[in-house]
């Protein structure tokens, strides 16, 4: 009786999140299947869903028209550098402010998270001078600093809080045992830190990759990723709308897909020392 | 302090530059991604293949962005692009300050378009080649006007364009009587409204650039296109642009689209359900002199600085060239060619065969950017007013018709708002003193 | 003698991360503020005004200097008010909507579900999607009056196309951003209800503790931590929302501050008003930090 009971539910709740999860994932799911119909389909009314002309010609098209891979290969240089070096400056910052805090720690945290409060369009010009006269413009260099400016803040505050988490007995055990703060860190906060490194690299990636303005407004060609190859297919004339599908598809793909690979990973570390 | 940093890094960007002046020229084409230009890049070859020196690179993006990147790079001096995609709002300005190279190496400048060259040239020098040049007349379905009977005139009146469209509305099986612009910009909606305004004998500012909104013309503008939109518009036309217009006439749900005249191509083309079925007219007047149809040319232009000029010369020639236009007709057909900017291309037999080319001819005659509307103004432009302040300010009043479009505000509301928005920023401006 | 050296060596680990954030803030907030105070249109750059020509900068016949006009202007457009009401608005209802969302959803997430992975796959998917796709999307495939999958079912409905963009604009950009940012919530409660104590859940049970009360007194204040996290560093992006206005053409009901400023700046060129509009925004949003951390900062301690 009460095994029946359970197993109702158990349907119940899964048909709900069923339902629910698929009307939140619809939108892309609609871009995916309308990259591979034509356009006279993908605008019919009623849509068509299954039952379509599948082609492959829109990926065709937009792959002749603008090189992806470009594209694609800056966006991934893109989002790996910026983490990478941003990385590199904030783990020393956040095991300094996690394991001998000052008074001030906090504060300094909070004005760190408070340089991202600036409207970028409000900043534009200043930078735009700045990158002409030091020759960083459409270059991967200015823009792996910029990206790495822009997300430094959060990844200091993440690493902080995984950091701050790990039991202080243990450091001490390894003092006791003569261990240099350098050994401190590699041999022991290190290891321990390694998931919450990991997700905080795997948000910054996202964060990085999905960073739309200062990557149009600061490249041009030898630099641009996605965004770039994006702005070249919203509204052009006629009819666009499986073009902008496969454009679309080929700008999240990548993604998407780490982050489906990884979402244990960025389950488990997205905590932002949020759970005791 | 932009000097201080140029000071200290001019002699490593000098030599950075000349090593690669060394090399092949690579030219940096910033351009639009509309599908003429899209063509351009796929006949490249023509070009690199005569110039095995120079290497093309192409920066495509949507309209606005482009505008917003280019603005910002010649302004302050950027030297990221040396062909520049632009409009006839553009090169007035940028050129008198100096930013554009004149150009020297134009095919027959003499062959084009009276309207065109006068809009881009600058003291009487030509500082941008006209690419492609459009108008804005009537599209119509041929079918549907039949349907109710009447006759669609060459030169209609707005009169006639209300009742026809009031006739041919049928909302149950959606179908509109008439589609036009009301999404907010100063490309989108203000484009077609300053264009209309000038056909209802309004004007943006008077001599002393004081702002008109507050006029009686005005007031009939807006009071007439709310109601027509009202009566036999689209739902959601104060979301619709140029493409949204253009796929909803293609998908046969617009009886009439008053809109640019490159629209041709599309409504006639393969992706259009109605493409046997479309009739061409010129935009409507009221019987005052003048009629509510634009001027625009996107053209190429060569930003002054650029270490590349005597590639980009070239490129600029050969793209606009009478050549390159019988290049598309060669592959594409004479229908697809870029048009609007050459006398020669219309009276080219060949091309006279295309249906909507002798209305587009007679549209872009029929605009003049220096006398736009009735009576005079300060300006230059038919829908616009080539001022840097104005792509803000038309913006900013662009959205406030569209809101009274959606019905929030009523059009006298929606004017003084205008009137106030206008004076505020021409007084910050210093226009008015 | 250790931890004098670990506090030395402290302040050494820091130090780049401070200095390199504090270049990067104060450097272009430094000419943003130059900036603000003088006549500076983008296309029309008056060159005499340069900090190398000290003699010509002060010289009145320049107009370099525009004082306070620029903020004068900024403040006392009528669009001001209406930008700030908005970001406002976007900010607190996306964060409604992801903290409630987010809360639901992961109480359904953590019960015994099939197919449990693939239900969490497909509910964080939109966090991937990069706002200018999202904003593609959404109004070009799901809103459209007349080709829109939504306008599609809400008339087989018999209901009529809704015309989000024209009479729903900030619904309709509210609806965009919280779709990119309710996943996000859901993640990090998620992960939060999952450490919850599994004997203390089937401890309730037993007792036969009310579901409700039970997530009023035990789960709810389990998750105030995580709350917190969300709104803190939601705000910080809720703040700048800018594809989502501009790409779907809503700026000129559904703008906020951000996009004002873009409309100043790259609109009207005027650079030094959108400096001005700039530093308002700057200091406006720290005010809404400020508090925010008053507000909730005790959630954080500890």
């Amino acid at each position: 009786m009460a095994r029946a009971v359970s197993s109702r539910r158990k349907w119940t709740f899964t048909l709900i999140a069923w339902f629910l999860a698929f009307l939140i994932f619809f939108p892309i799911l609609w871009t995916i299947l309308t990259s591979f119909k034509t356009e006279g389909d993908a605008a019919a009314i009623p849509p068509r869903f299954l039952f379509f002309d599948w082609t492959f010609e829109n990926y065709g098209v937009v792959q002749e028209r603008s090189n992806y891979f470009k594209f694609a290969m800056n966006s991934v240089i893109l989002a790996l550098g910026s983490t990478f070096f941003a990385l590199l400056i904030a783990i020393p910052s956040a095991w300094s402010m996690a394991f001998a805090p000052g008074k001030r720690t906090k504060d300094l945290l909070m004005w760190m998270l408070s340089t991202k409060m600036m409207p970028p369009v409000g900043a534009l010009i200043p930078l735009y001078l700045i990158f002409r006269d030091f020759g960083l413009l459409d270059t991967r260099g200015g823009l792996i600093a910029v990206l790495m400016m822009l997300n430094l803040p959060i990844i200091i505050w993440m690493l902080y809080t995984y950091f701050k988490e790990i039991p202080s007995e243990i450091l001490e055990a390894a003092r006791m045992d003569g261990a240099s703060v350098w050994k401190e860190l590699v041999y022991v906060l290190t290891p321990m830190a390694i998931p919450g490194i990991a997700s905080t690299i795997l948000l910054n990636v996202i964060l990085a990759w999905n960073e739309a303005f200062w990557t149009l407004a600061l490249t041009t060609k030898d630099a641009a990723p996605l965004p770039q190859f994006i702005a070249s297919y919203s509204s052009p004339e006629g009819l666009f709308w499986a073009k902008l599908s496969a454009a679309s598809t080929m700008a999240i793909a990548p993604i998407l897909v780490l982050g489906w690979f990884a979402q244990k990973q960025l389950v488990r570390g997205l905590t932002f020392g949020a759970v005791k | 302090m932009k000097q201080l940093f140029t000071g200290a890094f001019g002699a490593m960007m000098f030599a950075a530059l000349a090593t690669t002046a060394l090399a092949e020229t690579k030219l940096t084409i910033a351009t639009v991604n509309n599908g003429d230009m899209i063509r351009m890049q796929g006949l490249t070859d023509d070009f690199t293949s005569k110039n095995p020196d120079i290497k093309l690179e192409w920066v495509t993006l949507e309209e606005n962005v482009l505008r917003e990147k280019v603005t910002t790079d010649i302004a302050t001096k950027g030297g990221q692009f040396d062909v520049l995609t632009i409009g006839t709002y553009e090169v007035p300005i940028w050129g008198k300050k100096g930013w554009l190279v004149p150009l020297t190496m134009v095919d027959d400048p003499a062959d084009l378009l009276p309207a065109m060259s006068g809009g881009l040239s600058v003291d009487g020098k030509l500082m941008a080649s006209p690419f492609y040049g459009e108008s804005s007349m009537v599209m119509y379905r041929t079918d549907l006007v039949e349907a109710t009977g009447m006759k669609m005139p060459d030169a209609p009146t707005w009169k006639d364009i209300k009742e026809i469209a009031a006739k041919i509305t049928n909302k149950d099986k959606e179908i509109y009587g008439v589609c036009l612009r009301g999404k907010a910009g100063w490309g989108e909606n203000m484009a077609f409204l300053t264009a209309t305004s000038n056909s209802f004998g309004a004007r943006w500012f008077d001599e002393n650039w004081k702002p008109q909104f507050d006029s009686q013309e005005w007031k009939d503008t807006l009071n007439f296109y709310l109601e027509l939109m009202k009566e036999s518009g689209p739902p959601g036309a104060s979301n619709n642009g140029f493409n949204e217009n253009l796929a909803l006439f293609n998908a046969g749900k617009c009886g009439m689209w008053i809109d640019a005249t490159v629209a041709a191509s599309f409504v006639t083309g393969k992706d259009s359900t109605v493409a046997d079925k479309v009739g061409f007219a010129l935009a409507p007047d009221n019987g005052l002199g003048k009629r509510g149809n634009w001027l625009w040319a996107w053209s190429l232009a060569i930003p002054a600085g650029s270490q590349k000029e005597e590639a980009a010369q070239k490129f600029v020639g050969w793209a606009t060239s009478k050549a390159y236009t019988e290049l598309v007709a060669a592959k594409e057909g004479w229908a697809n060619v870029p048009p609007g900017t050459r006398t020669s291309l219309y009276n080219n037999p060949e091309y006279q065969k295309v249906a909507f080319a002798k209305m587009t001819l007679d549209s872009i005659n029929a605009a003049d950017p220096t006398k736009p509307t009735v009576k005079p103004v300060p300006y230059v432009g038919v829908q616009f007013v080539a001022i840097p302040e104005f792509a803000g300010l038309a913006t900013t009043v662009g959205q406030i018709f569209s809101a009274a479009l959606a019905g929030e505000k009523t059009a006298d509301e929606a004017l003084a708002e205008a009137q106030d928005v206008a004076t505020r920023e021409m007084t910050k401006a210093g226009y008015i003193k | 003698m250790a931890t004098q050296q670990s506090r030395a060596l402290g302040r050494i680990a820091v130090a780049p991360s401070v200095i390199a954030l504090f270049l990067w803030m104060i450097v272009p907030l430094a000419m943003t503020i130059w900036f603000s105070f003088l006549r500076y249109n983008l296309l029309d750059p008056n060159y005499a005004c340069s900090l190398l020509t000290p003699g010509q900068l002060f010289d009145e016949a320049n107009r370099c200097f525009a004082g306070t006009s620029n903020y004068y202007y900024f403040l006392t457009d009528p669009a001001f008010f209406k930008a700030m009401t908005n970001s406002l608005l976007i900010v607190g209802s996306v964060l409604l909507i992801s903290i409630v969302g987010g809360t639901l959803f992961a109480l359904l997430l953590d019960q015994a579900i099939v197919g449990r992975n693939i239900v969490r796959l497909m509910v964080i998917a939109p966090f991937f999607v990069m706002p200018t796709v999202a904003a593609l999307v959404w109004q070009n495939m799901l809103m459209d009056p007349i080709i829109g999958f939504i306008s599609w079912i809400t008339k087989s409905l018999g209901m009529g196309a809704i015309d989000w963009f024209t009479h729903y604009p900030k619904t309709a950009v509210v609806i965009i951003v919280a779709w990119q940012w309710f996943p996000f919530a859901t993640l990090i409660l998620l992960t939060a209800l999952q450490s919850f104590d599994e004997e203390q859940k089937e401890a309730a049970q037993m007792d036969g503790t009310p579901p409700l009360s039970f997530f009023w007194y035990m789960i709810l204040p389990h998750l105030a931590r995580p709350i917190t996290v969300v709104v803190l560093i939601e705000t910080i992006f809720l703040l700048n929302v800018f594809a989502e206005i501009y790409v779907t053409g809503t700026g000129g009901r559904a703008g906020n501050l951000p996009y004002l400023v873009y409309q100043y700046g790259l609109l009207s060129n005027d650079i030094g008003g959108a400096s001005a509009g700039g530093i308002v925004a700057v200091v406006l949003a720290n005010i809404v930090a400020f508090f925010l951390m008053r507000m909730i900062g005790k959630n954080l301690e500890g």
